[in-house]
C-alpha cells in the first residue's frame, strides 16, 4: 500500500459509512460493501480499505486480501473513460489481441494503467457474453462490437 | 399480433433498445398500439445476426434489424401483410430467404428445454412467465408431492449438473435433505466465469422466473427456507432482471412466507461475485458469499454437510435449475427419453469462434459435434478449413476432425480428452495456432489460480513459461515430454477442479496436434503463421519501387532505404505489427 496519504472527500466518506451501516456492519457483507465503496470512490485506495475495516471490525489486512483477490476491485483510479477489451476465448480467436495492442500503442499505456491525463484507462475483461459481436470492446458502459485494429482510432476519437 | 424484439446483451449492444423504441413509436403514429404489441424478450440464440425481430403468430424471423427498419416492418409487414424480404435470413446454401425460424438450419436440430421461454416472453413480466406454465411445477410439488417423492422424480429423470461436473442432481438434493440442521441453504451458481460462455447469462436474462421457481422447489425438497443467488457483477442486465423477477414473485406470494397459502416459507437473496473464475467451484463460491477470499477448501466435508455459514447447503448451476420445472410438469419419464444412456436431457452450448452462426443453442445429448458445427453452426467462417473445437473452456480440451462424429455427452467428451464443462464451444480454423491457444488458456489459468495450493500456483506458471518458449521456437522434443509429465502432476495433485483440469488444453493439443508442436521446436516454424517470433517480414527487392510508404508507417523505424530505391526491414527492430504489409500497394512485403 502507498505510504503517501490521500485526502478523501468527507461527503464520500460519510456515504461509505452509511453503506456499511446499511449492511449492519457485518463482516460477512465485506464484498457487497466493497462493491458499494468502489461505486462511490471509483476505486479502492488504502484509505478507503481502512475505513471499511474499521466499520466492519475486521483487520485491514483481511480487507486488502479480499480487494486484491478479486479482479473486479481496483486500487488504481480508472480513467474518465475506462476501456475494457474483452479477451475471452471467442474474442481472442477473432483477433482481440491485435485490438488490445492497438489501444496500448495509441494510448501509450499498458493493461491496468491509466493515461497520464486521466482520460482513458485500459483493462481486459473476460467475456461480456456478446460473443456474436466478437471482438468486443467496452468504453464505460457502451459496447462496441466487431472492432478491428483500424477501428480503434475511431472509437478513441468519439471521446476526444 | 406480437413483435418480439431480442433484448439480450448481444442484441442490446447492436441498438435493439433504439429499435424497440422506434417500433413502438411507429405503431403509435399509425394508432396500432392496441392491435400490435412490442415485446422485449430474452435471447433468441441467433446472436450472429442480431438484433432479431420475430413476428407472431406467423413466426417471421427478421435478422440484423436496424432502428431505421422499424418503419418498413410496420408499413409493409404489419399493415400490408407483406414480409420484408431483405431482412429475412438468407440461407447460405440455397441462397433463398427463409421466412420462418422453423425452417432455419440453426433451429432445426434444437430442442429447447432449459431455453423454452428465452425469446418467447418478456422476462420482466411475471404474468407472461405464468402464462407459459411458470410456477405450475412449484404448485404441483407443494400440493401433490412429499419432498422425498419430488427428489425421487429428479433422480428418475437422470438430470446431471450442468455446471460442468455432471453430478446427479437428485442425489445432491438427497444428500442435503437427509442432514438435520436448524437452517439449510440452497444456492444458485450464476458465476459464469468461463470465457466465451454465456448460457447462464442468457437464461437469467430471458427467463429468470424458471430459476426462482426451481430454487423454491429445491428448498422444499431439501428443507431449506433460504436461497442465495451468487451472480457475477459483470452481468448487470441479468442482475436487474433477476431483481425485478424476485420482487414480482414476492408480490404474487410465490416467494416469502406461506407460499401459495400452503405453509411453505422460502425467500431469496442475491450475492455478487467480483471476478474470480475459481468461485465457480462450490466451496470457493461459499467462501466468497461469506465475504472471504474465494479460495476452495478440501472436500469432505461436502457443502451438503457443511456449507454456507457451516450449514447444509445445496449448490446447483443456473441451467440445471432451468430444467427442473419442466421435469415436474412433463414427468421424469419424458425427460429421460431425451439424450443418451448416461446423459439425459439437453445441453445448452454457447457456440462461438470461427463459425458462421455464433449463438446460443440447445441440443439433445448425443448430438454429434459435426451436427452442431456444420448443421446448426453453419460451418466455418469465410470458407476456411475446420481445425479444432474447444469444449469445456479453460478446463476442457481441443478436439479435432477425427472427433467430429462423437455424440456429445458427459462421458464421451471425457473419453476423448475434453469435457462438457459449462457449455462453451469455441471453433477454430486453419489460421489458429494450437500452441498459442494452449498458451492463451494457461494465461487465463495462471491469472485465475487462487494461489492456495502449489501444484496449481507454481505448476501452471511453469507450464505457461514453457509454452511461451515453444511459441518462440525454443525447446526440444524432450521438452514436450517434460511438459506432458508436468501436466499430469498438476492434474493429480491440485486441490480443486481448477487445477485438476487446467492442463487439459495443453494435453489435448499435444495429443492431437503433436506435429504442430514439433514444427515450433524443431523447425522454428509456426504452421498457422500466428507466433510472431517465428515470423520475419521481408521486402522483395524485385517488387519494391521505393515509394517509402512502408518506412513512413512503420511505428518503430525498422525500415530503411532511399527514395525510389529498394527498402529493407531490420528484423532486430521490427515488432511484426503488419502495418507495412497493409500499406504496401505493390505486394512487395511478405511474411516468412
Amino acid at each position: 500500500m502507498t505510504s503517501v496519504k490521500i485526502k478523501l472527500n468527507p461527503a464520500e466518506v460519510a456515504k461509505l459509512r452509511e453503506a456499511c451501516a446499511s449492511f449492519n456492519n457485518e463482516a460477512g457483507e465485506l464484498i457487497n460493501v466493497l462493491h458499494k465503496a468502489q461505486s462511490i470512490f471509483g476505486y479502492l485506495p488504502a484509505e478507503v480499505q481502512e475505513i471499511v475495516a474499521e466499520e466492519l471490525n475486521v483487520a485491514v489486512a483481511k480487507v486488502y486480501g479480499v480487494v486484491t483477490f478479486y479482479s473486479f476491485f481496483t486500487m488504481i483510479p480508472k480513467g474518465q473513460h475506462p476501456i475494457s477489451v474483452c479477451t475471452g476465448t471467442a474474442c481472442y480467436v477473432r483477433g482481440a489481441d491485435k485490438v488490445l495492442d492497438e489501444f496500448k500503442r495509441r494510448l501509450n499505456i499498458q493493461v491496468g494503467e491509466t493515461a497520464a491525463d486521466g482520460k482513458f484507462s485500459l483493462s481486459c475483461l473476460r467475456c461480456v457474453g456478446a460473443c456474436g459481436l466478437a471482438p468486443v470492446v467496452m468504453v464505460g458502459e457502451k459496447v462496441y462490437g466487431r472492432v478491428s485494429p483500424d477501428g480503434v482510432a475511431e472509437i478513441l476519437a468519439e471521446y476526444e | 399480433m406480437h413483435l418480439l424484439v431480442c433484448g439480450g446483451t448481444g442484441c442490446k449492444a447492436s441498438a435493439s433498445d433504439a429499435l424497440e423504441d422506434k417500433l413502438t413509436k411507429e405503431l403509435e403514429e399509425k394508432s396500432l398500439q392496441d392491435e400490435v404489441q412490442v415485446v422485449k424478450t430474452g435471447c433468441f440464440g441467433f446472436c450472429e445476426k442480431g438484433p432479431i425481430v420475430k413476428v407472431l403468430p406467423d413466426n417471421t424471423f427478421y435478422t440484423q434489424v436496424k432502428p431505421e427498419d422499424a418503419k418498413t416492418i410496420i408499413e409493409e409487414h404489419v399493415i400490408k401483410g407483406r414480409k420484408v424480404e431483405r431482412l429475412l435470413y438468407l440461407d447460405p446454401e440455397t441462397k433463398m430467404h427463409v421466412t420462418d425460424s422453423k425452417h432455419m438450419g440453426f433451429y432445426k436440430k434444437q430442442i429447447r428445454v432449459a431455453l423454452r421461454n428465452c425469446g418467447f416472453i418478456n422476462p420482466e413480466s411475471i404474468e407472461e412467465a405464468i402464462a407459459r406454465d411458470g410456477y405450475a411445477a412449484l404448485a404441483k410439488v407443494l400440493t401433490e408431492m412429499t419432498p422425498d417423492q419430488a427428489i425421487q422424480e429428479i433422480l428418475d429423470s437422470g438430470l446431471r449438473g450442468r455446471g460442468g461436473g455432471g453430478f446427479p442432481t437428485g442425489l445432491k438434493w438427497k444428500l442435503t435433505a437427509k442432514e438435520k440442521a436448524d437452517q439449510k441453504y440452497v444456492v444458485c451458481n450464476a458465476d459464469e466465469g468461463d470465457p466465451g460462455a454465456f448460457m447462464d447469462r442468457s437464461i437469467l436474462e430471458g427467463d429468470p422466473h424458471s430459476v426462482i421457481e426451481a430454487m423454491a422447489i429445491n428448498g422444499y425438497c431439501t428443507g431449506a427456507t433460504k436461497g442465495l443467488i451468487y451472480i457475477r457483477a459483470e452481468y448487470p442486465l441479468a442482475i436487474t432482471r433477476l431483481k425485478i423477477a424476485i420482487d414480482q414473485a414476492r408480490e404474487f406470494g410465490l416467494l416469502g412466507n406461506d407460499i401459495l397459502g400452503l405453509g411453505f416459507d422460502f425467500d431469496l437473496e442475491m450475492r455478487y461475485g467480483a471476478g474470480a473464475f475459481v468461485c465457480g467451484e462450490e466451496t470457493a463460491l461459499i467462501h466468497s458469499m461469506e465475504g472471504e477470499r474465494g479460495e476452495p477448501t478440501f472436500k469432505p466435508p461436502f457443502p451438503s454437510v457443511e456449507g454456507y455459514l457451516k450449514k447444509p447447503t445445496n449448490v446447483n448451476n443456473v441451467e440445471t435449475y432451468a430444467n427442473i420445472p419442466v421435469i415436474f410438469l412433463k414427468g421424469a419419464n419424458w425427460f429421460n427419453k431425451i439424450g443418451t444412456e448416461k446423459s439425459k436431457g439437453t445441453k445448452v452450448f454457447a457456440l462461438a469462434g470461427k463459425i458462421n452462426n455464433v449463438g446460443l443453442i440447445e441440443v439433445p445429448m448425443g448430438t454429434t459435434l459435426r451436427e452442431v458445427i456444420y448443421e446448426i453452426g453453419g460451418g466455418i467462417k469465410d470458407g476456411k478449413k475446420f481445425k479444432a473445437v474447444q469444449t469445456g473452456g479453460p478446463s476442457g480440451g481441443c478436439l479435432t476432425e477425427k472427433h467430429l462424429d462423437t455424440p456429445i455427452d458427459f462421458d464421451n467428451l471425457i473419453a476423448v480428452g475434453s469435457m462438457m464443462g459449462s457449455g462453451g464451444m469455441i471453433v477454430m480454423d486453419e489460421d489458429d495456432c494450437m500452441v498459442s491457444m494452449a498458451k492463451f488458456y494457461l494465461e487465463f489459468t495462471v491469472e485465475e489460480s487462487c494461489g492456495k495450493c502449489a501444484p496449481c500456483r507454481i505448476g501452471n506458471k511453469r507450464l505457461h513459461e514453457q509454452l511461451e518458449l515453444i511459441t518462440k521456437g525454443i525447446g526440444s522434443k524432450a521438452d514436450l515430454e517434460k511438459l506432458r509429465d508436468l501436466c499430469n502432476v498438476i492434474k493429480d495433485t491440485s486441490l480443486c477442479g481448477l487445477g485438476q483440469t487446467s492442463p487439459n488444453p495443453v494435453l489435448s493439443t499435444i495429443d492431437n496436434f503433436y506435429d504442430e508442436y514439433l514444427a515450433h521446436v524443431e523447425d522454428q516454424k509456426c504452421p498457422a503463421g500466428v507466433c510472431k517470433d517465428l515470423m520475419q517480414y521481408v521486402i522483395s527487392h524485385d517488387e519494391c519501387v521505393g515509394c517509402t510508404a512502408c518506412a513512413r508507417v512503420c511505428p518503430v523505424g525498422a525500415i530503411a532505404g532511399e527514395r525510389k530505391g529498394p527498402h529493407t526491414i531490420d528484423s532486430a527492430i521490427c515488432i511484426k505489427c503488419g502495418a507495412c504489409i497493409e500499406k504496401c500497394k505493390f505486394n512487395a512485403i511478405s511474411i516468412q
